[in-house]
């Protein structure tokens, strides 16, 4: 034992969660609902989730060594923007959409604002804003219709463009509950079917069940808490309940909540720990304004969805959220605070 | 059993990492060639030598005395003779003023009488505590005489023993209630009349059920004394044994900050610590041994031992028959607070409750990236403060502002850096920013 030992700072012994494992537990996740849209859609959206997921990674390690900053691609971080993002685009869109919403997620959206920990907006969420509102027909049409059972391969071997149609939440504000009725059925067949998937949507709104199934798996790995997701869900929910209905109080909460992205935003974007307050009050807030300003878009704005505009409006807010709502000390000093 | 009570906020669960020591009895260390005794070794003043080169000593002799502040005096740990009066390494300070004494190994072993104790009055008692130069061994090594002396206008009503040991690895003070629990009760009949109060209580994490059972005997054997002694047992949950979070547990008083636990009529001492009160009321010895764990699965034989203060890590290595070849840290203190060592050249001091051998299998010394603001570290805060925020400012050149995230109130237990999943040196980021904001 010649020289001097090598010596650290306390504590030495540390829990053995890391960000990487954090990061791609999430994208493990999501592994369920998108084999689940293959299934349903076609192989298409395997190719449209692979091409965003390697964009994403691309563009992170091009942009730190571009930046001069260490590289940090293996993290996961931008693995699991590149898989959200998927998940909130059309799966019928051109492959160059989710390369270019790589570049403003990631490039734009986080390391030109500071890289991980300092990006101020959710990088998935900006990088759809981005592709909404630069290529607005294909975002808002590219929708395939569901499969039969077992046909996976046909959309991909017809060679057809995207067949086109309407998600339930467009039909909803467009045409009206009635030609949603006539369309997706009964109440109870509309419950069934939106929460196991077979539906025109996004990846990430096609499966309320398997996006809940692992919101629940992240919760018991203590990897997010229920505040976020409660909070959202339950304002979507109530306020849905009391205005989204022809009369007051005639709304339906439980179609609000498995209709458009609300699971997804619920489980997985809203809960994005950088773009989120730390404190549970504060999350809890955070979780409500996301919840009335996805309803108050769906029933008043422009767009069929809200939930995606309602986060990254309650993004900034995260950090002025965790200035009000400060944990509570163990207990002031003598005199009160100076 | 009484309820099993713990602290409400925050709080950490490392691996326990006891049973490589919790069963071994403690064993005498045979004397080193030679002690390096630092000068300070207690919070305020250090001591000054009052022996000089060549000077002849027999154990229990004053060596070091202290004129003002806070201080104990010091005590050669064993016979000899004064090789020098110099410096030290030392775990924190790399260098520190010491006596060394070369050990005369054929010096008869000092024998010591129990007298009794009952008649002393409350001064004498506290006059002993303070000659047998008694600090918190635990680890905070504050003059325990100071600490019964509590403000007159805070009337005390409440004595706890801390023997939570919620630190892994450490098995000191666990051994000490199995082996000395009478004592320890003896121990703290002395410190409640010190302090004029009836009531103690001692409180033990319930992995140690047979410390449980062994205090509870030896406290049930005092009924009838005027004193009422209880043990409490407590859930395992770090970091319990830190003063203020033992006594909310235990009392649910919330003792202010920058305020001592006789704001809320409370005194807290180690049980190791009461044991050494003991040893000076009882039998007129001096604090300078002390029991230590030396654990970790980097050292060939882990053993709980009693050494001399003074004694080189180098010596016990020896005696614990060398280091394994993937040995990466040793660090003084549990491994949750302890400070990593850069050489064997260390001597223990009376604050020194443990030794560990660690491998790079037990260690994480993962390097930090940014803040991902996950928030752990504001749940596992068991003083509610914001120790990401004091990280991210400190790193912005920022330090001074930190006062404002609470960094004062900081104890250094290291539960939130213990949690970070980015790895971040949350304490050496508190620490630097209490230097920082203490200058400006």
């Amino acid at each position: 034992m010649a020289g001097l030992l090598n010596v650290s700072v306390s504590p030495h012994v540390r829990s053995s969660e890391s960000v990487e494992k954090i990061m791609w537990t999430v994208v493990a996740c999501l592994v369920p609902p998108l084999l689940l849209s293959v299934f349903v859609f076609g192989i298409q959206v395997l190719l449209i989730a692979g091409v965003s997921v390697i964009s994403c990674m691309a563009v992170e390690a091009i942009s730190q060594k571009a930046l001069g900053r260490p590289v940090t691609v293996k993290d996961g971080s931008a693995a699991l923007t590149g898989m959200l993002m998927a998940f909130v685009i059309p799966p019928g869109v051109s492959f160059l959409l989710p390369i270019l919403g790589a570049v403003m997620a990631i490039y734009i959206g986080k390391h030109l604002l500071g890289g991980i920990g300092y990006n101020i907006f959710n990088p998935a969420l900006l990088g759809r804003a981005f592709l909404l509102a630069t290529f607005p027909v294909a975002m808002t049409t590219a929708w395939l219709v569901p499969l039969t059972d077992g046909a996976i391969f046909s959309y991909f071997n017809s060679g057809v463009d995207a067949v086109t149609t309407a998600t339930p939440l467009a039909v909803m504000k467009e045409q009206g509950m009635d030609a949603f009725r006539q369309q997706f059925g009964a109440p109870s067949e509309i419950y069934a079917s939106f929460f196991l998937g077979w539906r025109p949507g996004c990846i990430g709104e096609t499966s309320g069940l398997l996006i809940v199934l692992g919101g629940l798996y992240l919760m018991w790995r203590r990897y997010i808490t229920w505040h976020i997701p409660v909070s959202l869900l339950g304002t979507i929910g109530l306020l849905t309940w009391v205005f989204g209905g022809e009369t007051l109080f005639t709304g339906d909460p439980l179609l609000a909540i498995l209709t458009g992205g609300a699971l997804l935003g619920a489980f997985y974007m809203a809960t994005d720990y950088v773009t989120s307050p730390s404190s549970k009050t504060g999350q809890m807030v955070y979780g409500a304004g996301i919840g009335a300003l996805t309803v108050l878009i769906r029933l008043k704005g422009g767009y069929p969805e809200g939930i995606c505009y309602a986060i990254l409006l309650m993004n900034p807010l995260s950090t002025v959220l965790d200035n009000w709502f400060k944990p509570k000390r163990f207990a002031p000093p003598i005199g009160g605070e100076k | 059993m009484a309820p099993t009570l713990t602290f409400p906020k925050g709080g950490v669960h490392p691996p326990e990492s006891k049973k490589l020591t919790e069963n071994l009895a403690v064993e005498v260390m045979p004397l080193p060639a030679e002690l390096e005794i630092i000068l300070g070794q207690h919070i305020g003043a250090p001591c000054a030598a009052t022996v000089a080169k060549r000077a002849e000593v027999s154990e229990g002799d004053l060596i070091g005395e202290v004129s003002k502040g806070l201080g104990v005096p010091l005590h050669a740990p064993a016979s000899g003779k004064v090789k020098a009066v110099g410096n030290s390494g030392h775990p924190v300070r790399v260098s520190a003023p010491s006596v060394t004494i070369t050990v005369d190994q054929e010096a008869p072993d000092k024998q010591y009488q129990p007298r009794d104790w009952q008649n002393d009055t409350s001064q004498e008692l506290l006059k002993r505590v303070h000659d047998a130069g008694i600090i918190g061994i635990g680890g905070a090594g504050f003059p325990t005489h100071v600490k019964l002396k509590p403000p007159s206008d805070n009337p005390v009503d409440t004595l706890l023993l801390n023997g939570a040991e919620c630190e892994p690895y450490i098995t000191a003070d666990h051994r000490a209630m199995l082996e000395m629990a009478p004592e320890i009760v003896e121990g703290a009949k002395i410190l409640l009349k010190i302090l004029g109060i009836t009531n103690c209580v001692i409180g033990i994490e319930n992995n140690k059920p047979d410390a449980i059972k062994m205090m509870t005997d030896a406290a049930n054997g005092t009924a009838g004394d005027g004193f009422s002694i209880t043990v409490q047992p407590l859930e395992v949950k770090y970091p319990q044994g830190s003063e203020k979070q033992l006594i909310q547990a235990i009392t649910g008083r919330k003792v202010p900050a920058m305020a001592l636990p006789s704001a809320v009529g409370v005194v807290v001492h180690n049980v190791s610590t009461t044991k050494a009160v003991y040893d000076a009321v009882v039998l007129e010895k001096p604090l300078v041994e002390k029991v230590v764990t030396i654990s970790g699965k980097g050292i060939n034989r882990p053993a709980n031992l009693l050494v001399k203060v003074g004694t080189k890590l180098i010596d016990i290595v020896e005696f614990c028959g060398g280091v394994k070849p993937d040995l990466s840290r040793v660090v003084m203190g549990g491994p949750m607070m302890g400070f990593a060592v850069s050489d064997l050249n260390i001597p223990i001091s009376k604050t020194t409750s443990s030794v560990l051998f660690l491998t790079d299998e037990e260690i994480d010394a993962n390097p930090l990236s940014a803040c991902i603001r996950c928030g752990w570290c504001l749940d596992a805060c068991p003083m509610g403060l914001e120790p990401k925020e004091i990280g991210v400012f400190v790193e912005g050149n920022r330090a001074e502002d930190t006062e404002q995230f609470g960094v004062f109130e900081c104890f250094e237990c290291g539960s939130c850096a213990y949690v970070c999943p980015a790895k971040r040196p949350l304490v050496q980021f508190v620490r630097l920013a209490k230097m920082k904001a203490k200058r400006s």
